[in-house]
């Protein structure tokens, strides 16, 4: 497992610097005759949304052709965030009006899927509207991969979070419920995806063949569903996973990340309920996998955590004597 | 108006129009070059961002002298004579402030996004934005991003540039983001002058009269106001910033104040120097207190005459774009580029807000005829139409 682990990190795990000639990237699609569609599902983002637009639409249409279709799609945002989209030529759209026979369900997994329908590309891209720092490695990060190797099918992007270390190694990880949640419930029952820095980030780009057959969570659930259906399905070599370096973006409060754990949950037991593992229950793992860089290099730190339990006191012959209590 | 220039002019409007194709790479520039930190002689990151720019753009002799200029040549047809682009690449930011710029259908906001990122963004831009307008000059164009312009920097990278540079520069254009209407071709005299106030450990608190730090250098202040300065030609006296002290009870050993004089009369920057230098002189055998007077940068006075082709050409460009020149002499770049005997002119792009604080913006729409401005000054010196007769 371990093994298998650090292979798939040394092989699969990239920085968005390897990418940065966007020119050959360009080159490798048109070659691939790959289409690219940028997805970007917002509500309410008036204050990061414009400059999304500017940058990606400059920088990886105008400047280098690697996106071919560009779409904006929202939840229904009462502020300017569709106009500001609009005004720098981004297409929009209501997810209400995208598939209209379907219905309308308000949530970012709505959006994501509708946008299978919507957009044509044979690779999406979907990133996230609330990104203060902006750039283009946050597309080209994570659809390099897809495009240079074809057993990839969904890569996921991570960040460095900037924490204090005195050496040459940081410890790396992901935001506060992927490691007070996720990566818990991963070590127990999915150890290999534990590899996965940061599987909840909401930036990923995934082939069109895999989004057309996964079930679509329309709330907090998206992002792991997403991982726990494309590693059942095509195992972890499927996935590649990209570094972003930073990403500024507002903090959440700790309720708002109470209610998305309770999402997350909720979705996590109902796969193991489709994968018929409740009654099932494997082996509980007692190895706790976390991970640390150096430089570009990332390596797991496995520690083993046994939850030993005392039985309860009054079964402990000598408290027995002691308090006179009869057999 | 010379028959020649009537053709140029003509284009203005159309080119404003056409420019819009070209808004997202000109924002986005100008949005990545303002998140990236440059404060005055740290402005290495950002001058790397130009040199990649220019080397995607496939432009010619790109390079980055000692100063840490950042230099391209986009070739012309005839490539005998040289216009010289420029804009200072140095903010008045510090690298620990928050530098993410935001945009909204109409503006973009962030510190430095008019001074200079937008500047210095059009620059960049401008391969680009000649290829789609099929515009082509018979002159090089030298492509400059400056460094070490602002305070203390005292243009330490135009004046590098300037004093090793080797081919022959016909004109020069100082591009700044705001403001649109800006009309600049005259460098003011200038002296920007720190005074510091230091109280010794020793100082005798006891003694008659003794006083802080602070209230010495009030006394200074004082004492600058009170000389008598002329209303024309018009001399200033700006007092910039002044800082000292710790609390409230505490007596303050140390006070610092920063001012510049500017003045359109030859000589009186040099004369108001004697006189604060006399003031600084007799206050401190008075007060027993250190006070040290340092000059940062100085200029001279120098520049184009109202009537030079050079001046003409801009005021009708600005009168076909229906904008009202903002005439006001310069202490940046231009200065240099007048010391150097090179006719010169800065010009603005857009409208904007807030210069060099943190909620400093720029008007989007005004951008374009503000390069539309830009294309057409250049057109006119490659054709000759600035040249003195």
């Amino acid at each position: 497992m371990s093994n298998k682990i650090d292979k798939w990190l040394e092989t699969n795990t990239f920085h968005h610097g390897e990418f940065w000639d966007i020119l050959k990237l360009v080159e490798e699609k048109e070659k691939k005759g790959l289409k690219i569609s940028l997805c970007i599902p917002t509500l309410n983002e008036e204050k990061t949304i414009g400059k999304e637009i500017v940058i990606f639409k400059s920088e990886l249409m105008e400047r280098y052709p690697l996106i071919d279709e560009f779409a904006v799609i929202d939840s229904g945002s009462e502020d300017k965030t569709l106009e500001v989209a609009a005004s720098f030529g981004a297409d929009t759209y209501l997810a209400a009006d995208i598939l209209p026979e379907v219905g309308d369900k308000r949530g970012k997994g709505e959006n994501l899927w509708k946008a299978i329908y919507q957009l044509k590309g044979d690779i999406i891209i979907y990133v996230d509207a609330d990104i203060k720092n902006i750039h283009p490695r946050f597309v080209t990060g994570i659809v390099a991969p897809l495009i240079h190797n074809d057993t990839i099918k969904y890569c996921k992007a991570f960040y460095d979070r900037p924490m204090a270390y005195s050496s040459g190694i940081r410890s790396s990880g992901g935001g506060r419920v992927t490691e007070i949640l996720i990566r818990p419930l991963f070590s127990l029952f999915f150890p290999e995806l534990t590899a996965l820095i940061q599987p909840l980030s909401g930036e990923f780009a995934v082939r069109r063949e895999v989004l057309e057959r996964i079930p679509f969570p329309i709330g907090y659930g998206v992002e792991t569903a997403h991982i726990l259906d494309v590693y059942h399905e095509w195992g972890l070599e499927a996935f590649a996973q990209c570094d972003l370096d930073q990403r500024i973006h507002r903090n959440q409060t700790t309720n708002a990340l109470g209610k998305m754990s309770f999402g997350i949950l909720q979705t996590f037991i109902n796969r193991l309920k489709s994968y018929g593992m409740v009654d099932k229950l494997p082996e509980l793992a007692t190895l706790y996998r976390q991970f640390q860089a150096e430089g570009n290099r990332y390596e797991q730190v496995t520690r083993e955590i046994v939850e030993y339990e005392r039985p309860p006191m009054i079964t402990i012959p000598a408290y027995r004597k002691k308090y006179g209590i009869a057999d | 108006m010379t028959p020649k220039l009537k053709p140029i002019l003509e284009t203005i409007h159309p080119h404003r129009k056409s420019l819009h194709s070209v808004r997202e790479l000109l924002l986005a520039n100008a949005m990545m070059i303002g998140e990236i930190p440059a404060s005055t002689g740290q402005e290495a990151d950002r001058i790397t961002f130009l040199s990649n720019r220019y080397t995607e753009d496939g432009l010619q002799n790109i390079s980055v002298d000692e100063a840490g200029n950042g230099m391209a040549i986009l070739p012309g047809k005839k490539g005998k004579r040289n216009i010289l682009v420029c804009a200072h690449a140095d903010t008045a930011f510090n690298h620990s402030v928050d530098h993410a710029m935001s945009v909204t259908a109409d503006a973009i906001m962030g510190p430095g996004i008019g001074d200079n990122s937008l500047g210095l963004a059009a620059i960049v831009t401008l391969p680009e934005i000649l290829k789609r307008l099929d515009i082509s000059f018979d002159d090089n164009l030298i492509l400059l991003g400056c460094t070490r312009s602002l305070g203390r920097g005292d243009l330490g990278g135009i004046r590098f540039f300037l004093e090793n540079n080797k081919l022959p520069i016909r004109a020069g254009i100082s591009v700044e983001g705001i403001q649109l209407g800006r009309l600049s071709y005259t460098a003011i005299g200038m002296l920007r002058g720190e005074i510091s106030v230091n109280v010794p450990s020793a100082y005798d608190w006891a003694k008659f009269g003794a006083s802080g730090s602070v209230a010495i250098l009030t006394k200074v202040v004082q004492r600058i106001m009170e000389i008598p300065i002329p209303m024309q030609p018009p001399t200033q006296i700006i007092f910039g910033s002044i800082s000292g002290g710790t609390s409230f009870g505490t007596r303050p050993t140390n006070a610092n104040l920063r001012f510049e004089i500017r003045s359109e009369k030859a000589g009186m920057a040099a004369e108001l120097k004697e006189k604060i230098t006399d003031i600084i002189e007799e206050i401190e055998s008075t007060s027993n207190a250190e006070i040290k007077f340092s000059a940062v940068a100085e200029r001279q006075i120098g520049g184009l005459d109202y009537g030079h082709p050079m001046v003409k050409t801009m005021r009708q460009i600005l009168e076909t774009l229906e904008v009202k020149p903002r005439i006001e002499p310069s202490v940046g770049e231009l200065s240099q580029l007048i010391e150097h005997g090179i006719p010169s002119v800065t010009l603005g792009l857009t409208r904007g807000k807030n210069k060099n604080e943190f909620n400093e913006s720029i008007d989007i729409q005004p951008i374009f005829g503000g390069v539309a401005q830009l294309i057409a000054l250049l057109q006119s010196v490659d054709g000759g139409l600035c040249d003195e007769q």
